[in-house]
């Protein structure tokens, strides 16, 4: 008898934490993807001056040139998680890891440009993107993702 | 800024390659540390950038480009064209970083 209660209490605990997860991921995570986000528009139309391209070109009359590159590693919250979970059942789009991947790679292309801007420059040429999952956990597969953004800014 | 210019393009803007010295590397295999590895589980939970894993990977990749560049100034280069990078993970709590280029030197 004693046993059983114990088990049911233990169970209810840990539905609890999983609720309670769930719910701060949801919440704090939402909030900070849209803070994100507008933090993001902001950042790219103050530096849409640099333009980009991924040919190797040198447009007329720039002969300055230095290596640039920004990198971001992000982690899905634990809200998202959850339903990719279950969409890993039906298939289908992850929307939420669409989002998580879109977010990364706006920002380390940001990065990048921000560096461009601090040496002058006003192009990038051979722009290149690399995605790589990093720092996987034994147990379960999603790791953490880098997004990687390298180019020559020139002027 | 480095002694040796590095650029992922064909050519350096503005001047003319007089050499090529051959294929330059640098690699290096980083393990994240524990005290990052708490602060990542955090993270997990309401997700977004993991601002110590963003630091250790800029500066393995630093390190690794370090050591192509290294390898370039042994040979008497001063610029490193079209470099590339790649990011692979070995095990469970490390990556390698690659870095790999052409040294030539430049007028």
């Amino acid at each position: 008898m004693c046993t059983v209660r114990r088990s049911w209490y233990g169970n209810m605990i840990n539905i609890a934490i999983f609720l309670s997860l769930f719910a701060l991921g949801f919440f704090v995570g939402r909030y900070k993807e849209a803070r994100h986000f507008s933090d993001l528009q902001k950042r790219e139309t103050a530096l849409a001056y640099i333009t980009t391209s991924n040919i190797k070109h040198v447009p007329e009359g720039m002969n300055n040139s230095v290596f640039v590159s920004g990198n971001v590693v992000v982690s899905i919250d634990y809200y998202k998680r959850i339903l990719a979970a279950l969409r890993g059942i039906f298939g289908g789009q992850i929307k939420s890891y669409t989002s998580l991947v879109e977010r990364a790679r706006r920002e380390a292309v940001l990065r990048m440009k921000e560096q461009a801007e601090d040496f002058g420059m006003h192009h990038i040429s051979n722009l290149k993107l690399e995605t790589a999952s990093v720092y996987k956990n034994s147990q379960n597969s999603l790791g953490s993702i880098e997004i990687f953004a390298y180019g020559t800014a020139l002027k | 800024m480095r002694d040796i210019e590095i650029t992922n393009l064909e050519t350096l803007p503005g001047k003319t390659i007089t050499q090529h010295l051959g294929m330059v590397q640098g690699n290096t295999v980083r393990a994240k540390h524990v005290g990052r590895d708490i602060m990542a589980g955090f993270k997990n939970i309401v997700g977004g950038e993991l601002r110590g894993y963003t630091e250790l990977l800029t500066e393995s990749r630093e390190e690794s480009i370090d050591r192509m560049v290294d390898e370039a100034r042994d040979l008497g280069a001063n610029a490193i064209l079209n470099v590339r990078f790649s990011t692979s993970s070995i095990s469970a709590g490390a990556s390698e970083l690659y870095v790999y280029g052409t040294a030539v030197v430049v007028r």
